[in-house]
């Protein structure tokens, strides 16, 4: 059974909700696009229905709600730590399927991955509460279907924004008590074929023919073509590398703080090592890197494809590399 | 839940000089680290940086340290009595239990030879652990050789070749590369021989080449990988080989696992 809002009724409800939650959701930043007179999509804090934008894809996905790109682990002084707190409020997030589902792929990596849980992930990834928009159309770049991403059904709450009528399914209780409105029946939909299919590639063909795979001469294309930038990296859900950064404070040196900071296996630097040795040092070689990441080990490690589809890594390319593409070719060299 | 991206403080005992630009710092600390294994060692304010630890007792552990970046250029200014900051120990050590009673040939290249040291003072008190134990260190001049004096005290008790790979002047020992004396070394059994082979890349994949000329089984090779690291346990990516995290699953590898790291 679910509730139909009007405009009025849900912007009564994030009033209500905002007392003990942060609500984040897709925002348009008037003429903060790359170009400009253009806007930028992103993630941001909202207060009403119409800071909400639905009609476009955010080039920033949801994960710095959860993982910011710049995040403090410990201020230090002359001679003592201190962790920084985190805000009461819970947090509710407005996503949609395949960025749902991108939380669930961060959570293998923060949490699963080696023996030890990452505090500052958990303690914000346990507040986090999805309030899905469903998506039954998607983008032109989107491949959520293929890679399994198209539907998320441990929501909070789910909602259709049907232009300014809006019906919502409301599955935890604990948000019972702020929407209220007419009952009516109410189906989640998902998206079930987008405009882009992918066949990613089998994980056993690929193991049986890693070294073929890597030394395949479809990634030489991407070191003429790629620069390098981290643009896929920085729009993707999934991607999770940081690097550690201490700073101190020019009016007392003595002080300071130990931060993390979204890195990317794509730009130069990450493999340095001392002595002045790096690896990956083409370009094709990163690209080869990323992608059996997003659809080879991960999966073999975790079970599922990293990737989920969202295609922002294709949309943000300045050099209109094709993540769908490489993929393409991949399971075409695996099938050969 | 302990935080476990914070460091722990640990007194600097005392600071061995072994080339110009190599030192040992000597660290108040109760770790017992498995041989191989390494700490995330810092300065607030500088940064951290992965670290082998080259010896430790129940009293102290020891790190040795090439002034090679931002990290080790600060650690290299500190004194007796000043802190690091260190926390692990992180990564798989070598199987030290599987090597008794085998002959073991360690080589190690230059900093290398830190990994594996205490995996040979340990073989210095205990030589019954062992069948026989080969010891392979080169450098790169005369000026280069760390733990000379453990160098020499090992000799006593074992077979060691010392090599440089350009002498000077007084130099009257060994000059070449590891491999040159590899063919010559004396291996009774290579099935029942463990090599150790630790050092910069080209180093590791040569010596390794040798050893299996020699007849060395694939499977009784280990290595141990030097590779960036943010966090030492899986999260931040920097570490990554294929399909393969250096801290969770090494840095200490068998050669079967490391010819498949393909990077």
């Amino acid at each position: 059974m679910g509730i139909e809002l009007d405009v009025k009724s849900f912007d009564d409800a994030l009033k209500i909700l905002s007392k003990d939650y942060k609500i984040f959701a897709p925002i348009r930043l008037k003429g903060k696009g790359s170009f400009s007179d253009t806007d930028l999509v992103t993630y941001g804090e909202i207060s009403s229905y119409r800071d909400i934008e639905l009609s476009e894809k955010s080039r920033y996905s949801p994960k710095e709600v959860i993982y910011p790109i710049t995040q403090t682990l410990f201020y230090f002084t002359e001679d003592e730590y201190k962790e920084p707190e985190i805000d009461d409020k819970g947090i509710i997030v407005f996503l949609r399927p395949c960025d749902a589902n991108s939380y669930l792929k961060l959570d293998n990596i923060f949490l699963k991955n080696g023996p030890y849980e990452d505090n500052y992930y958990k303690r914000l990834r346990d507040k986090v509460k999805f309030f899905v928009i469903e998506c039954t159309k998607g983008f032109s770049t989107c491949f959520c279907v293929s890679t399994g991403s198209n539907k998320f059904l441990d929501y909070d709450v789910f909602f259709r924004f049907d232009n300014d009528k809006i019906t919502c399914d409301v599955k935890n209780d604990e948000f019972s008590y702020a929407f209220s409105g007419k009952e009516v029946e109410f189906t989640p939909e998902f998206i079930e074929k987008n405009e882009i299919e992918i066949k990613l590639p089998d994980v056993d063909k690929i193991s049986r023919n890693i070294e073929y795979v890597f030394n395949h001469e479809l990634w030489d294309e991407y070191t003429k073509r790629c620069i390098a930038c981290g643009r896929c990296t920085v729009s993707c859900p999934t991607c999770s590398c940081f690097s550690m950064q201490d700073i101190f404070y020019k009016d007392n040196p003595k002080c300071g703080e130990r931060r993390r900071v979204w890195a990317s296996c794509m730009v130069d630097g990450f493999t340095d090592v001392a002595g002045g040795h790096s690896y990956r040092q083409k370009y094709g070689e990163r690209m080869r890197f990323k992608v059996m990441h997003k659809i080879y080990d991960y999966k073999k490690r975790f079970g599922t494809t990293m990737c989920v589809g969202c295609g922002r890594c294709d949309d943000v390319c300045p050099e209109y590399i094709s993540f769908i593409k490489i993929v393409s070719k991949v399971t075409d060299a695996v099938e050969r | 839940m302990a935080n476990i991206y914070m460091p722990r403080k640990a007194e600097i005992l005392s600071i061995i000089p072994q080339t110009d630009i190599d030192y040992t710092f000597r660290l108040k600390s109760n770790i017992m680290p498995k041989h191989g294994q390494f700490l995330q060692v810092s300065i607030p304010k500088i940064g951290e940086a992965p670290i082998s630890i080259s010896d430790y007792t129940d009293e102290y552990i020891e790190l040795t340290i090439r002034k090679v970046g931002t990290v080790t250029d600060a650690i290299h200014e500190l004194k007796p009595g000043d802190f690091l900051f260190i926390r692990g120990p992180y990564g798989y050590g070598f199987p030290i239990e599987d090597f008794k009673d085998k002959n073991v040939v360690i080589a190690a290249g230059g900093t290398g030879l830190a990994p594996v040291k205490s995996i040979i003072n340990r073989y210095y008190r205990n030589p019954k652990e062992i069948k026989k134990l080969n010891i392979l260190v080169g450098f790169k001049s005369p000026k280069d050789i760390l733990f000379e004096d453990e160098i020499k005290k090992w000799g006593k008790s074992f077979d060691v070749l010392l090599t440089v790979d350009n002498g000077d002047e007084t130099w009257t020992g060994n000059t070449g590369l590891i491999t040159k004396f590899i063919p010559d070394l004396s291996i009774e059994s290579p099935n029942d021989t463990i090599v150790i082979v630790v050092g910069p890349p080209m180093m590791m994949k040569f010596t390794c080449l040798e050893f299996l000329k020699r007849g060395i089984p694939e499977v009784n090779i280990w290595v141990s990988f030097e590779r960036k690291m943010s966090c030492g346990i899986g999260k931040c990516g920097h570490c990554k080989i294929n399909e393969t995290y250096v801290c969770l699953e090494g840095p200490v590898f068998n050669f079967t696992k490391s010819k498949q790291l393909l990077d």
